[in-house]
């Protein structure tokens, strides 16, 4: 009935969309593509409208013009948990869908895929910043969701518990191969995970390119050294900055 | 420089070291106190003192007697009041009007908090009115409320009910337009309708401006209820005192605000037993 079936392979279809603020242009004829399955890596500076996109693409903000198509199962992974700290954990991941016993343990599951099975009855505020970024991606992945929205979800955490969280998207990407859009201004962080970067400039796409460092990446192989001198000369960085 | 950089870690500790060191846990007070007396005695400090205080000034006459009654006197009288069945008489009475108009009045106030906290439309019928009402003391509505319900329960009832719903009202409605907006914009990402928005996100939310309300309405349902019993009331501890005005009984007086510091206590110690049972997701600051 509706495009979505005309494209089987492409979960994300944005043409020509344009926003304005004020005098501001946000959007200026923004184009993209996301296949089923696939990571995407948005790039952009500070202030670019790259978290506008996502929330373009997650249905919390409906001022733009164009053409855009996202799949029914979506889920938003904000920078901050927004877990509702009067609710348990449990509920919290539960939260908008059907109060049944199947639905409760889909969300055990979930929680025990972050290994956070034993926290399924506490209060959010009693949890560290990467549990509850833990409980985050709980609650979006036990939607199953076609289309996964990571809206700087790494940017609050220390730099340790960072790297874990990478590997543990990679495994839960593996496993339920949702599509992926991760909006981030870690160059490092967009390689490691992405099959594919972008970078948002000016309000429009400036640069796309597939990832090619073989997994698994290392920082000191010599694609990521180049791909990594490239996306930051994308972003303005340049010369001994870039150390 | 290079002295600095050369200086050994060794020399630099012994130079600096017997200086004043501390035991961080030392310069932590208060939390690791043993507590020998109960804490809600330990409440009652502060008025127990008082009253030995009145004790020492009414026995060494620095207080007249006529005037203000030693509190062994105003016990005993207590005592008396009790034993005839008076006493409990006019305060069963009285709770019962109380009762009434904090059950209403929470009703009310809660529905019109959420009326106008949930949509705009309603927030433009109701908050004004609302405020208004705040602003007129309750006072003023007794003469009206006699020519209108006469002199039987509905004005006294009423009375209670309106303040108790203006104070319930006031803070939940401020508590439901102060929830986290981004926590409701993620619940309805997830899928959250307006239902499970409401019962899971918007009221637990406002749940300690309701009980700030609920404070402060239980102390105004007290106030409102000795304005209430000027109302040419038959029963209750307002009439009580109109009498012992009348015939001068000081220690009568005296025995009926012990009543009412008594029942205003038992109000705060309800609302904190629900804080504690409602609000147990709250992570804050106790006092030392």
């Amino acid at each position: 009935m509706t495009a979505t079936e005309l494209v089987t392979d492409t979960v994300v279809i944005a043409r020509d969309v344009r926003k304005t603020f004020g005098d501001n242009v946000v959007f200026n004829g923004l184009n993209l593509e996301i296949r089923s399955g696939e990571f995407v890596a948005l790039l952009g500076r500070s202030g670019s409208g790259k978290s506008t996109f996502l929330r373009a693409l997650g249905a919390l903000d409906g001022d733009f013009e164009g053409y855009v198509l996202v799949p029914e199962r979506r889920a938003i992974v904000f920078q901050d948990p927004r877990l509702l700290p009067w609710q348990r954990v449990l509920t919290n991941v539960t939260i908008g869908l059907p109060a049944t016993a199947a639905v409760r343990e889909q969300a055990r599951a979930a929680l025990s895929e972050v290994n956070l099975a034993d926290k399924a009855k506490v209060w959010p505020r009693t949890l560290s910043g990467g549990e509850a970024q833990r409980v985050a991606l709980a609650r979006a992945l036990v939607r199953q969701p076609e289309l996964l929205l990571l809206d700087e979800p790494f940017g609050a955490l220390d730099a340790l518990t960072r790297i874990k969280m990478h590997g543990l998207l990679q495994d839960l990407c593996r496993r339920h191969t949702p599509a992926v859009l991760l909006v981030t201004h870690d160059v490092d962080e967009a390689i490691l995970l992405a099959d594919r970067v972008i970078v948002l400039t000016d309000g429009s796409i400036s640069l796309d390119v597939d990832v090619d460092v073989p997994k698994p990446r290392a920082r000191d192989s010599h694609e990521f050294a180049t791909l990594r001198r490239r996306l930051l000369g994308e972003l303005g960085v340049t010369g001994e900055l870039q150390l | 420089m290079a002295m600095v950089l050369s200086r050994s870690p060794a020399e630099t500790s012994k130079s600096q070291a017997p200086a004043a060191l501390v035991d961080p846990r030392a310069l932590i007070d208060g939390r690791h106190r043993r507590q020998f007396v109960p804490r809600w005695l330990q409440r009652l400090f502060g008025p127990m003192l008082l009253v030995v205080l009145w004790q020492l000034l009414s026995s060494s006459k620095v207080f007249d007697e006529r005037t203000v009654p030693p509190p062994t006197r105003v016990v005993r009288t207590a005592v008396r009041l009790i034993a005839e069945g008076s006493l409990q008489e006019h305060l069963f009475t009285s709770l019962l009007r109380v009762g009434y108009g904090v059950l209403f009045g929470i009703t009310l106030g809660l529905g019109l908090a959420l009326i106008a906290g949930l949509s705009r439309v309603g927030e433009n019928f109701v908050d004004a009115n609302m405020e208004v009402l705040r602003a007129v003391p309750n006072f003023a509505l007794v003469p009206l409320l006699i020519v209108w319900f006469g002199i039987s329960e509905v004005p006294k009832i009423l009375l209670i009910t309106l303040a108790v719903a203006v104070a319930i009202y006031i803070n939940t409605f401020s508590a439901i337009r102060s929830v986290d907006a981004a926590l409701v914009e993620a619940a309805r990402s997830f899928g959250a309708g307006r239902a499970e928005l409401i019962y899971r996100v918007i009221v637990p939310g406002s749940l300690p401006g309701f009980l700030v309300g609920l404070r402060l309405a239980l102390t105004a349902s007290w106030l409102s209820l000795i304005f209430a019993e000027t109302i040419n009331a038959k029963k209750g501890l307002g009439r009580m005192m109109t009498d012992a005005r009348e015939y001068f009984q000081i220690d009568v007086v005296f025995v009926l605000i012990g009543v009412y510091a008594i029942l205003g206590l038992a109000s705060i110690i309800v609302v904190r037993f629900l804080e504690g049972r409602l609000l147990t997701w709250r992570r804050v600051y106790d006092g030392d």
